[in-house]
């Protein structure tokens, strides 16, 4: 039990995919601008990192690993996920439409997120169980979601300030980042202290 | 100057896809650490974007339309893999630093960017020469990146230690957020000294090229409609 509070805990802190693993900027720089759509976004982002993992780790373990296939990880990886994602938004459009209108818009632009890929395989090369790999991809998708939030806010108030011409646009956003990123280095050794093992 | 060299100095400098494009970030910020690492990732890149955008641009006028971008990304996916075998086989300490940014190539956005752009409208001579350039223009704003990184953040260059900054270097630079600042700082400053102004787009899901392989649309423009159906 306390190794899945760790697994979560520093996937959403100290490894967080966005800020400290450079995983899925493009979302985070695109549509970080209004809260609602980063909040749209993230959730689906969080929604399609745990069907990847619970499509792509049985497939790895128990067809790709037994047949020596391993190296087929990537293709097959991209593959699934992208049917994947393809699928859930047609079983979404047809069954819970409220959800799809909510995530709808946000879901193929997750196809080929690479935080979504990256938390497939990492769960392979970690080593984890199925339940660790799924509370894995449940606190990377958090964090996700808090660093989006977080820099939806930041961004905010930056819009409205004054920004010399040549850092207009990315630069100071990518600034800001910095900076947002930087709070989240005072979590490293958190959870070493909070869980001796 | 012809067209040729024109193809190949265009990604180079005038479409950098770093810094003018925005393109393929997270392997920029993520590599760039050390000089080597981001030559290695340069390199993996620059050789899955060369055979990528050959077979593509020789196989335009075989894949249907419609189904394209799942072949481009089965396509990339199997040269991706072949790279990963070969750096694990000759270059296993590369391996291991560039570690899951390898078989991420596969979601470059260059990569995929530079098909659906380029090969699949020109031949394979062209092609193969924008993807010269533009694997040129990528590793060298990786080298750039990771040369400021280094040797001010370790006070190394390529692993050589530099005298007076070996004692004094910022380690924050080779970290997270250095990685973002010296990121915005070397975009600002193509911004300010650019001859080649980069296109006044936003750099959300208007830039990415793969915003016509979602539905056709951007993502404003479906955020658009979402608030119209709400």
């Amino acid at each position: 039990m306390t190794k899945l509070i760790v697994i979560l805990l520093s996937a959403v802190f100290i490894n967080n995919y966005v800020l400290s693993r450079f995983l899925g900027i493009c979302p985070f720089l695109g549509v970080s601008k209004k809260l609602d759509s980063a909040t749209g976004m993230s959730l689906a982002v969080i929604f399609v990192m745990l069907m990847a993992t619970a499509a792509t780790y049985p497939i790895q373990k128990y067809l790709l690993d037994p047949n020596g296939l391993g190296y087929l990880q990537t293709i097959v990886f991209i593959l699934v996920i992208a049917a994947l994602v393809q699928l859930v938004e047609i079983v979404l459009k047809r069954y819970v439409p409220s959800l799809h209108k909510s995530l709808g818009v946000y879901l193929p632009l997750i196809t080929t997120n690479c935080a979504v890929l990256g938390v497939t395989i990492l769960n392979i090369d970690e080593g984890y169980t199925f339940v660790e790999a799924m509370v894995n991809s449940l606190g990377s998708g958090l964090g996700f979601f808090l660093a989006m939030v977080m820099f939806s806010g930041v961004r905010s108030t930056i819009e409205g300030s004054d920004i010399p011409e040549s850092f207009k646009g990315l630069p100071v956003t990518l600034t800001a980042a910095a900076i947002t990123s930087l709070s989240f280095l005072g979590f490293s050794g958190v959870i070493e202290n909070l869980f001796p093992m | 100057m012809n067209k040729t060299a024109q193809n190949f100095v265009k990604g180079i400098i005038k479409e950098n896809p770093v810094l003018v494009l925005v393109l393929g970030t997270c392997p920029t910020l993520a590599t760039s650490t050390s000089v080597i690492n981001a030559l290695g990732m340069g390199a993996a890149a620059t050789v899955v974007l060369l055979c990528s955008n050959i077979v593509i641009s020789a196989l335009r006028k075989v894949i249907p339309d419609k189904v394209r971008i799942p072949c481009y990304i089965v396509l990339i996916a199997g040269f991706v893999t072949m790279v990963q075998m070969l750096v694990k086989a000759f270059a296993p300490d590369l391996d291991k630093a560039l570690g899951i940014y390898l078989p991420l190539i596969v979601v470059n956005c260059i990569i995929l960017g530079r098909a659906e752009m380029f090969a699949n409208k020109n031949n394979v001579f062209d092609s193969a020469i924008d993807a010269l350039g533009m694997g040129v223009g990528f590793t060298l704003a990786l080298f750039c990146m990771a040369s400021i990184r280094e040797v001010f953040g370790n006070g190394t260059f390529a692993g050589i230690e530099i005298p007076v900054l070996i004692d004094n270097h910022i380690s924050i630079l080779t970290m997270a957020p250095g990685g973002f600042f010296v990121f915005g700082l070397l975009i600002a400053a193509v911004n300010k000294f650019g001859k080649y102004k980069p296109k006044k787009k936003d750099f959300g899901c208007e830039g990415c090229p793969q915003a016509e392989s979602c539905g056709k649309t951007s993502c404003e423009k479906q955020e658009k409609e979402a608030a119209v159906n709400d």
